[in-house]
């Protein structure tokens, strides 16, 4: 496939998920749109570590040229698991003291 | 058109079907569940780029373990769509314009790049997805990064305990 295919999808899921992060106010919509954007980059790393490998392995069948790009992908999805569970456990203490998950309550911090 | 091109569109439609309905469902449970549509259609991008791996990671980690967290957290605060908070539309206007003026730009640039113009990637072949080979250069170049990531994993987790826990 044309690798600007590619691109120009995880160009729209990233922009879907900043659309996300602007317009809703519940923390977790909010959290999860973040999530779709780091899938959005996983994607295109992917991609692109495949459009890399396929160029090399035209000389050399066995090279592993653009290897790296799947194992950044993969020490995003271990950073993002990281980070899920400490936001997480934020919103919940975040609802536990506000009632709410809506993050204009948190403009108080603003005082 | 080939299969695989069929696929190709299938699933990218469906990642953007999935995308737009999570910022469109008023209930955040719908939302969560249309995630995870986009992550499986992501994964099933993954398999036809042959990068068998990171597809079932994917599916293990974010629709397994992650959205599940997800689902856990919104059932335990009891959200649903009477209790979710109404921006006016003003700001949804401005950020949905503001967004798309971002994914003009990008695609601007991106139709104007000479190095992507004819470049393809390599789908239903190669094997540098293959867990083999991952597993060498992860286990040979990258052990520091891959221990400090399990590091990372247990201040995540005493982290996630301590702010957790009920003073």
């Amino acid at each position: 496939m044309p690798i600007t295919y590619y691109i120009v999808l995880s160009i729209v899921l990233f922009c879907i998920g900043v659309v996300g992060v602007l317009t809703r106010r519940n923390a977790i919509i909010i959290f999860m749109c973040i999530e779709l954007m780091l899938n959005a980059v996983n994607l295109l790393l992917v991609a692109f570590s495949k459009m890399h490998n396929g160029n090399a392995i035209a000389t050399n069948p066995n090279s592993t040229v653009g290897i790296d790009g799947q194992l950044f992908v993969f020490f995003i999805m271990v950073v993002a698991a990281a980070e899920v569970c400490v936001g997480l456990s934020i919103i919940v203490m975040m609802y536990r003291n506000t009632h709410s998950v809506d993050v204009n309550f948190l403009n108080r911090l603003k005082n | 058109m080939s299969t695989t091109e069929i696929l190709f569109w299938f699933l990218s439609a469906l990642a953007l079907v999935g995308a737009t309905m999570v910022l469109i469902s008023k209930n955040p449970v719908h939302s969560i569940l249309w995630l995870i549509i986009v992550f499986f259609a992501i994964s099933g991008h993954y398999i036809l780029l042959n990068a068998q791996f990171l597809a079932i990671v994917n599916l293990i980690v974010y629709a397994g373990a992650i959205m599940v967290l997800f689902l856990f957290v919104v059932m335990l605060m009891n959200l649903n769509s009477d209790s979710e908070p109404q921006k006016n539309n003003r700001f949804k206007i401005a950020g949905a314009i503001s967004g798309g003026c971002l994914m003009l730009i990008m695609i601007d640039v991106v139709r104007d790049a000479g190095e992507v113009q004819h470049a393809k990637a390599l789908v239903k072949e190669g094997n540098i997805g293959l867990i083999k080979n991952l597993g060498m250069v992860l286990f040979r170049d990258y052990v520091i990064p891959f221990e400090i990531s399990s590091v990372l994993f247990l201040a995540a987790m005493v982290g996630a305990v301590v702010i957790g826990k009920r003073d």
